[in-house]
């Protein structure tokens, strides 16, 4: 089965008569301009024409491929990216923007894919856990997670690499935090406290709080050097003792 | 969520007519709070008008020397820029204190003064609510209502109003500027939004139909003693318990203007006006500042749970304000 069959139930592939359907069920304004873009715009992947009352043809561009998909309005960007794509990286964890999981990157910034809707990002370049790595090497901060142990069980980890790359960025632009001392002297990479990180990786929780090995994760990508997860579990001991 | 049509205006005066002729259209932005109250079946809209590309993203100075918004801009790109950073440093630090930085980088500033209570009753379809469903009760009042209101509240609704970035709006004097099918007209921020009293269901001014495009800072010479302070159950990526934002203009000994604002203790962002402008003319010490904060807190009424809040409030007023003595930061 390719995975255009597999995207598509049977109720949904014998329903054919998607145009005349959606253009009345929805009113004519609705999403036609977009349609009618992404009818025109033949693309490498190999999506059917085939769409149901109610959904409509978007084109995304993920991890630098254009993808022509049919979907509700209704549908999250992460639904689309699992369901529809097969790209079951980003991870569904709470569904409601609390937990991260699902933490994908925009136009450059980090969002959730879970509070957006798909048809909202047409145009934009999203970047998912799948772009990430090249053919032959794992992206750096995808290195320093291994690295650092930057994890248990793993569900949590697309989102916390994805808002990892995306924080390194920030901090390049200069982007400030509510924990930076000085509103008009953002950190630096070799600055970036400890106290820093945590603030901006609150957006990503992890249920096994592996929390010490993605904070040195992030300090190992930053170019710092990260305590060793050994010497944390000593400092543990000793303040155990003291 | 049920399924709805979507639609990208072209223009505001497109999405505001769109709005108007339909009153169970919804505008959506960054869809923050909007998507997830979707999900919930809190609203069931009969078509969402995308507003997010159309051209209200400009941050510029106004010719008095303040700052107007487009409602568009997102929460970081507020936080982050220059002049706010430089000369409203306490609303960079409201907005910072807010949500997490995935939900600041989609969330846009009319999204932000627009998003509703976060009361579990409220969201809660299985429970009645007076803002949900008028005239249904609320079990707020009886309930677990720990994170509920302490003042402004009524018999109907003790839901608090969960933006930071509102508290620090209020703080400031700032204006909003909505556009509706008759025209632009501009409403004080103080007056935007609502308490409760018999209509909890309505929690801002903004009449049906109408957009947030712009909200206006007018230039505050002494905001750079800007305080934020957000007080919650954990250290971040929580909503407010209480929040204070100061700011306070110091001649000499002498407190000439204070500005003294609250979150998560009422159905809209607390001015706390009273306490202002008993601080006039007195000295910046301690129990001036103790005394403020007891005027600000003198009608709160706690409900079963949420007792603490009142003295969690007054001495939150107490170190935001003794911080913006000493010129700002953060406290």
């Amino acid at each position: 089965m390719s995975n255009e069959e597999k995207k598509l139930s049977p109720k949904q592939r014998s329903r054919r008569n998607f145009l005349g359907q959606s253009l009345t069920a929805a009113g004519a304004a609705i999403a036609a301009p977009s349609l009618l873009n992404s009818c025109q715009n033949k693309t490498a992947d190999s999506a059917s024409n085939d769409l149901v009352e109610g959904e409509t043809m978007i084109r995304l561009k993920i991890n630098g491929e254009f993808q022509k998909l049919n979907v509700e309005p209704r549908v999250t960007l992460l639904d689309a990216l699992r369901e529809q794509l097969g790209l079951t990286g980003s991870k569904k964890g709470c569904d409601h923007g609390q937990c991260g999981a699902c933490t994908v990157i925009i136009d450059g910034e980090r969002v959730y894919s879970c509070l957006t809707l798909a048809v909202m990002q047409e145009d934009k370049e999203i970047t998912t856990i799948e772009g990430l790595a090249t053919e032959d090497n794992l992206h750096p901060v995808q290195m320093a997670f291994l690295d650092n142990d930057g994890f248990q069980c793993g569900y949590c980890t697309p989102g916390q690499i994805c808002a990892s790359v995306a924080l390194l960025d920030e901090i390049k632009n200069g982007s400030v935090s509510y924990v930076t001392p000085d509103l008009t002297s953002p950190p630096e990479l070799a600055s970036l406290s400890e106290t820093e990180i945590k603030e901006r990786m609150s957006g990503n929780l992890c249920r096994c709080s592996a929390y010490n090995g993605i904070v040195a994760a992030v300090q190992q990508a930053a170019g710092q050097t990260p305590p060793s997860p050994a010497a944390s579990i000593e400092n543990q001991q000793v303040e155990e003792v003291s | 969520m049920k399924n709805f049509a979507y639609v990208r205006p072209n223009s505001v005066e497109d999405a505001v007519s769109r709005a108007t002729s339909d009153r169970d259209a919804l505008f959506i932005a960054g869809g923050t709070n909007l998507v997830d109250r979707l999900k919930v079946f809190l609203d069931e809209p009969s078509q969402l008008l995308d507003v997010s590309r159309l051209a209200m993203k400009q941050i510029a100075t106004t010719n008095e020397g303040g700052l107007k918004i487009g409602a568009l801009v997102t929460n970081t790109a507020l936080a982050n820029n220059i002049d706010v950073r430089n000369n409203y440093p306490l609303l960079s630090r409201a907005i910072l204190a807010g949500a997490s930085q995935q939900i600041r980088n989609m969330a846009t500033v009319g999204g932000n003064l627009m998003q509703r209570t976060r009361c579990p009753y409220y969201y809660d379809t299985a429970f009645p609510c007076n803002k949900r469903q008028p005239d249904t009760g609320c079990p707020a009042a009886t309930g677990i209502n720990r994170i509920h209101a302490i003042l402004g509240s009524s018999d109907r609704c003790v839901a608090v109003n969960p933006s930071d970035m509102s508290v620090a709006m209020v703080a400031l004097d700032a204006t909003l500027e909505v556009q509706g099918v008759e025209g632009k007209r501009e409403i004080p921020f103080v007056d935007f939004h609502r308490l409760p009293g018999n209509t909890p269901e309505r929690d801002t001014n903004l009449e049906p139909g109408e957009l947030i495009t712009a909200v206006i800072l007018p230039p505050v010479s002494f905001a750079q003693s800007g305080v934020y302070l957000k007080l919650r159950d954990r250290a971040s990526y929580a909503f407010a318990l209480v929040s204070v934002a100061t700011a306070l203009e110091v001649s000499g000994e002498q407190i000439k203007n204070a500005r003294i604002a609250l979150g998560g203790v009422a159905h809209k962002p607390w001015r706390a006006t009273e306490a202002e402008e008993f601080l006039i003319g007195k000295a910046a010490n301690k129990s001036n500042f103790e005394q403020a904060a007891e005027i600000a807190l003198k009608d709160a009424q706690a409900l079963a749970h949420n007792g603490f809040k009142i003295e969690l409030s007054k001495r939150a007023i107490r170190r935001a304000l003794a911080v913006s003595a000493q010129g700002g930061g953060e406290a």
